[in-house]
C-alpha cells in the first residue's frame, strides 16, 4: 500500500538487560510534517532514534521490538549508514563539522563531487581529482536554501556557533532522496533571531515534503513550528496530539508526570528557613564539557536544603563543580560573607566545603585504597587531620571509619577493605562519609542516588535530613531525579540553559517544574 | 587591518619558532665551524639528496592525524631486506635498484598493513607506538637476519659470514655489487646551469601562464622577478665561485634522484586533491566527525601508514646508494631513519598535525646543515670534536621533545574553549 505516513514506527520496545527502555512506543509521521518529539532525560528519545538510525548500541544489545516502516514498507535499518541511504538524516546537536575545512568541504565530505583520470580508472575512485567548483556550486544552493549568505569557501573554524548550525542543515538537505530529518536540539545553541530563522527553515525544508523530527526541550518553539507532538515519559508514550489541541502548560505536566511515591517520607519544616546567607552565587560561569554554566545567580540560605534540578546537560552539575574548583569558573561567590575565590580546589575545601561528586568512581574515590584511607584523606590533605606530626594516625583514622561505617550502615567486612570492591550504594556512602570527614557547613551533593539501591538511597537521603535538621549544615542537593528533590529540599531552582530559571517550593505543581526545565519562568514562582 | 597583519605575523612566529632558531643556529655554526663554504654546500646538496625522500615519507601520515611515524624504521627495513637479496643474487646496477624497490613495495605494504592495525588500537598514542613498534621490530630484524636468512632461507656466500649462521656485519655496495651511486651517476650536471636552467623555466612558465590568464598580474611578477633574482644571485662571482669549482670541487647534481624527489613532492600535492586525500584530511582533523558523515576512519589510517612505509623504504634505498655510503651497516642502518627525519620534518616548521613538502624539505636542509657543520664548530669552540657528537643526538632528540611540548601547549590553549571569552566579556559588560 502507499502509506499516508512516510514513516511509521510500530510498538517498539527495547531492552537493556532486565531493562525496557522503551515499552511499545509509536511514532507516525506525515510526509511534510514537523513532529516534536518531548520528553524529559531517560524518557527514550535517543533511543527511539538510535532505533531510527540503526545504531549499533541497538543492535549489540539483542535489537528490539516492532517494526520501522519507510513509505508503508517494511525497513530494516542495520547501520546509520544504511539509515543515511534510506534517505533519513539528522543534524546533530554537537555539531559534526570539521573546523580547519571550508564550508563547502564539510556540506560534501564524503560524498564529494570528483573527475576521473587515467590514474584514478587504474587504482580506483579513491584517486579521483575532487571537482571543488561543482562541489562549491552545490553547497552555495544548499547554503541559499537555508537563507546563508555566507561564502562558500570560508572555514568552518571561527565561524559563530549558530553559522555551524545552519550549515549542518545545508549538509542535511544537500543530500538527495532525503525523507526523513532529525533535528536533535537544533536551537540550544542558537540566539533568538536565529532560533527564529532556524524555524523558518524547517518550515520551507517540510514543505518540500521531508518528514521533519524535532527533538527539543523549548516548548515554545514546539508551539510555534511543529504540527503534531509525541511526549514520551519513563520509555513509553503519554500521547500524540496535535499542536492546536494543546497548550504549553499541558505538554509541561505531561512531559513530567506526577511520580507515583516518594521516595522517602520526610517531615516538612513547620516555617520555611529563615536564617541568614550561607552562600551567593552571581553571575557564574563554569566552562564544564557537556554542563556549562552561563551566568548562573542565586543564594543559598543558612541551613536550608536546597535542590537543584534540571535536565541533563543544561549546567546543574556544573555549578558544583564550578565552585569547588573542578572546572573552571568565573565570576563571584561568597561563602558566610566571605568571598570565595575560585578555581581553587584546595582552598574551597578549607574553607568548609565539601563536596560528594556525582562521579564517584573518577573523582569521588580512591578505588584500590581502603574505606579508611578514603573516609580520611581529604580531611588529611586539606585540615591536617588524622595526623601524628608528619605521619598519619591510623588509629584515629581506624576508630572514626568505623563509627562512620556503623553510622551509614556501610556493608563491608572491614574498614581495611578497598572501596572498589564494594556496591555502588556502599560506595556512595564511603562518598558521603568522606565529606562528613571534613566537618563542612556546607555540603554540595551532586547525583546522591544514582545507580544505588532503594534501600541504600533512603539512607543517603535520610542521612542528609539528620545531618540538616541535627548539626544545622546548609546543603545543596542536585539531582536528575525531581521526585527525591521533592521528598527532602526547602527550595528547588531549575537550571536550564546554563541559567537558574526558576525556583519553586517542592510542592509546586508538575507543569511549573515542566515549563521551568523548558527554560519557562512561571509566573509567581518563588524567584528572587 | 593593520592590527590582524601583526596578529599573523606574531602567530607566523609562533608556529616557526623551532625554524628560525634552527636558521640562526645554523649560520652561527657555520661561520663558527671554519669549514670551507664549498664543502658546507656540497654536503648539503648531497645530504638533501640522501634524505629529503624519507622526510617526506612522514607527511601523509601526519595529516591523516598519526602524528610523526617513527615507525617509518620498519620501512627502511624492508628496504635492506630487499637490498640483501638483490645483492644476494648479484643483480647490479639500476635493475638491481629496481628489484629492491620491488621487493620493498609487498613487503611495505605488509607491514605498514601490520603497523596500522596496531596503531588503530593505540589511538591517541600513535608518535609513541609507533616508536616502540620500530623498537620491537628491530628485534625481529635482528632474528630474521641472524638466523633465518642463511640458515632457514639459503643467501649467496657473498653476504652470509662464511662458517656461521647470519649475514654480514656490513654489506658493500660499491665495486662488483654495483649498487652505489646506480641512481645517482645515471646523470650528473653542474648545479649551476641548473639552477640557470630552472629560472628560465619558471620565467617562461610564468608569461605563458600570464599570456593565457591562468594566472594573476601579482602572481606572475612574483614568479618572474623571484626567477629573475634566484638567477642574478647565482651569476654573482662570489655565489658561482662556491659551485663552479673555482676553489674546491665543481658541485654537480645527480639529477635522477632530484626528479625521484621531485615526483614524490607531486605524489604528495597530488593526492591531496584526490577523495583519499580529503579523507586524510578529515580522519586528521577529527575522526568522530569523519566516522559520522561514513569515512571508514581505520582503513583511511592504515591506507596512510601503507604508504608512509613503503615510501621510507624507497627512500631508504636512495640513502643506501647515494654518494658517500657505500657499505651497508647490516644491523644499524636503519636505527635512526625515524628519528632524524622525524627531527627535520619538525625542524622545517611542521607540527604533529601540519606538514608539507616544503616544510619537509626545509627541515631536511636545516637538520643537515647543522649536521655538517657541529664537530668542527665545537672542535673550534671547544677544542673537542665528541662535544659535536653528542650535540647531534641532544639536537634529534630536543627538537622532538620540543614539538611535543609546542603541540601540547597549543592544545592545552584550544581546549579553553570560547566559553570562557564569552563569559568575560559579558561579566565586564556587566561592570
Amino acid at each position: 500500500m502507499s502509506s499516508e505516513y512516510i514513516l511509521e514506527m510500530e510498538h517498539i520496545t527495547k531492552m537493556y538487560g532486565p531493562n525496557a527502555v522503551l515499552k511499545d512506543v509509536s511514532l507516525r509521521i506525515r510526509p511534510g510534517e514537523i513532529h516534536a518529539l518531548l520528553g524529559e532525560n531517560g524518557a527514550g528519545k535517543s533511543t527511539l532514534m538510535n532505533v531510527l538510525f540503526g545504531m549499533p548500541v541497538i543492535h549489540s544489545t539483542g535489537g528490539f521490538e516492532g517494526t520501522v516502516s519507510l513509505n508503508g514498507e517494511k525497513a530494516e535499518i542495520l547501520s546509520p549508514m544504511d539509515a543515511m541511504a534510506k534517505g533519513i538524516g539528522m543534524v546533530h546537536q554537537e555539531f559534526m563539522l570539521i573546523p580547519g575545512f571550508s564550508i563547502t568541504d564539510n556540506i560534501k565530505l564524503n560524498r564529494e563531487i570528483t573527475r576521473p583520470w587515467p590514474i584514478s580508472k587504474l587504482f580506483g575512485s579513491n584517486l579521483e581529482f575532487l571537482d571543488q567548483k561543482s562541489m562549491a556550486s552545490d553547497a552555495r544552493n544548499a547554503l541559499d536554501a537555508v537563507g546563508m549568505s555566507i561564502d562558500e569557501y570560508a572555514l568552518v573554524a571561527g565561524l559563530p556557533v549558530g553559522h555551524m548550525q545552519f550549515i549542518e542543515i545545508a549538509r542535511e538537505i544537500d543530500k538527495t532522496g532525503m525523507r526523513v530529518l532529525v533535528f536533535d536540539e537544533p536551537t540550544a545553541v542558537l540566539t533568538e533571531s536565529e532560533a527564529a530563522q532556524l524555524l523558518s527553515v524547517m518550515r520551507q525544508i517540510a514543505a518540500k515534503g521531508i518528514a521533519i523530527i524535532f527533538i527539543t526541550h523549548r516548548l515554545d518553539e514546539v508551539m510555534a513550528a511543529a504540527d503534531t507532538i509525541t511526549i514520551l515519559r519513563d520509555g513509553k508514550l503519554v500521547d500524540t496530539l496535535k499542536t492546536a489541541d494543546t497548550n504549553v502548560g499541558e505538554l509541561a505536566g505531561m512531559m513530567i508526570g506526577r511520580g507515583d511515591e516518594s521516595v522517602i517520607q520526610v517531615e516538612r519544616r513547620g516555617t520555611p528557613v529563615q536564617g541568614g546567607t550561607a552562600m551567593t552565587i552571581r553571575n557564574l560561569w563554569v566552562d564544564m564539557p557537556g554542563e556549562t554554566d552561563k551566568g548562573v545567580s542565586i543564594d543559598v540560605r543558612e541551613g536550608e536544603i536546597l535542590g537543584i534540578g534540571g535536565l541533563a546537560g543544561q549546567g546543574k552539575i556544573g555549578i558544583p563543580n564550578g565552585i569547588m574548583g573542578l572546572y573552571e569558573a568565573l565570576g563571584e561567590v561568597t561563602l558566610f560573607g566571605q568571598p570565595l575565590p575560585l578555581n581553587d580546589a584546595r582552598g574551597a575545601l578549607q574553607r568548609g566545603l565539601a563536596f560528594v561528586s556525582e562521579d564517584r568512581r573518577g573523582v569521588g574515590l580512591l578505588l584500590d585504597e581502603s574505606i579508611e584511607d578514603n573516609i580520611a584523606f581529604s580531611a588529611m590533605q586539606a585540615h591536617g587531620q588524622f595526623m601524628k606530626g608528619p605521619l598519619k594516625d591510623s588509629g584515629k583514622i581506624r576508630r572514626y571509619a568505623q563509627d562512620m561505617i556503623k553510622e551509614l550502615d556501610i556493608r563491608c567486612t572491614s574498614a581495611a577493605q578497598p572501596v572498589g570492591t564494594l556496591s555502588g550504594g556502599n560506595q556512595q556512602k564511603v562518598c558521603v562519609a568522606r565529606a562528613l570527614a571534613l566537618n563542612p557547613k556546607f555540603l554540595f551533593i551532586a547525583e546522591p542516588t544514582r545507580g544505588i539501591d532503594i534501600g541504600a538511597k533512603q539512607l543517603v537521603l535520610e542521612t542528609l535530613v539528620r545531618l540538616n535538621r541535627e548539626q544545622g549544615m546548609t546543603i545543596v542537593m542536585v539531582s536528575s531525579e525531581l521526585q527525591e528533590l521533592r521528598s527532602i529540599c526547602d527550595r528547588i531552582a531549575i537550571v536550564a540553559e546554563g541559567k537558574v530559571a526558576d525556583i519553586l517550593p517542592p510542592e509546586a505543581s508538575d507543569t511549573a517544574f515542566g515549563l521551568a526545565m523548558s527554560g519557562y519562568r512561571a509566573q509567581g514562582g518563588d524567584g528572587q | 587591518m593593520n592590527d590582524l597583519n601583526s596578529k599573523n605575523f606574531t602567530s607566523h612566529l609562533k608556529n616557526y619558532a623551532v625554524t628560525y632558531m634552527f636558521i640562526a643556529l645554523s649560520v652561527f655554526f657555520i661561520a663558527v665551524s671554519g669549514l670551507d663554504i664549498n664543502y658546507v654546500a656540497s654536503q648539503l646538496l648531497l645530504r638533501l639528496n640522501r634524505n629529503a625522500f624519507i622526510v617526506m615519507a612522514l607527511i601523509i601520515p601526519i595529516i591523516a592525524g598519526m602524528g610523526i611515524n617513527f615507525s617509518i624504521t620498519i620501512g627502511a627495513m624492508a628496504a635492506q631486506i630487499g637490498l640483501l637479496l638483490t645483492i644476494s643474487w648479484g643483480v647490479t646496477g639500476v635493475p638491481g635498484i629496481l628489484l629492491a624497490a620491488g621487493i620493498t613495495l609487498p613487503l611495505g605494504l605488509i607491514f605498514g598493513y601490520l603497523i596500522g592495525s596496531l596503531l588503530n588500537r593505540m589511538k591517541g598514542q600513535e608518535t609513541i607506538g609507533s616508536l616502540i613498534l620500530g623498537y620491537f621490530a628491530n628485534g625481529a630484524y635482528q632474528l630474521l637476519f641472524l638466523f633465518i636468512f642463511g640458515g632457514i632461507i639459503p643467501l649467496s656466500d657473498k653476504v652470509t659470514i662464511v662458517g656461521a649462521t647470519g649475514v654480514q656485519n656490513t654489506l658493500n655496495l660499491t665495486g662488483s655489487v654495483g649498487l652505489s651511486t646506480a641512481i645517482d651517476s645515471i646523470l650528473r650536471v653542474p648545479f649551476l646551469q641548473t639552477v640557470y636552467v630552472l629560472a628560465a623555466v619558471v620565467l617562461a612558465g610564468s608569461v605563458v601562464l600570464w599570456a593565457r590568464k591562468k594566472i594573476t598580474k601579482t602572481r606572475f611578477l612574483a614568479l618572474s622577478i623571484g626567477a629573475v633574482i634566484v638567477a642574478g644571485i647565482f651569476l654573482l662571482p662570489p655565489v658561482a665561485n662556491v659551485f663552479n669549482g673555482s676553489h674546491g670541487r665543481e658541485i654537480r647534481i645527480p639529477v635522477v634522484t632530484w626528479l625521484i624527489i621531485g615526483a614524490l613532492c607531486l605524489f604528495n600535492a597530488t593526492i591531496m586533491r584526490t577523495r583519499l586525500g580529503q579523507k586524510f584530511r578529515a580522519v586528521g582533523q577529527s575522526q568522530v566527525v569523519a566516522n559520522a558523515s561514513g569515512i571508514n576512519v581505520n582503513r583511511t589510517r592504515i591506507t596512510a601508514i601503507m604508504i608512509s612505509t613503503v615510501l621510507a623504504g624507497w627512500g631508504q634505498i636512495i640513502f643506501m646508494q647515494s654518494e658517500g655510503i657505500g657499505t651497508f651497516q647490516t644491523y644499524a642502518a636503519h636505527e635512526q631513519v625515524g628519528l632524524y627525519a622525524g627531527a627535520a620534518i619538525l625542524v622545517g616548521g611542521a607540527s604533529i598535525d601540519r606538514a608539507t613538502n616544503m616544510q619537509a624539505l626545509i627541515g631536511a636542509f636545516l637538520f643537515h646543515s647543522l649536521f655538517i657543520t657541529a664537530q668542527s664548530a665545537s672542535s673550534n669552540l671547544f677544542g673537542n670534536a665528541v662535544v659535536g657528537e653528542y650535540f647531534r643526538a641532544f639536537l634529534s632528540y630536543g627538537v622532538i621533545a620540543l614539538a611535543l611540548i609546542l603541540y601540547a601547549a597549543r592544545s592545552a590553549r584550544q581546549r579553553k574553549t570560547n566559553l570562557m571569552a564569552m563569559a568575560a566579556q559579558n561579566g565586564a559588560a556587566k561592570e
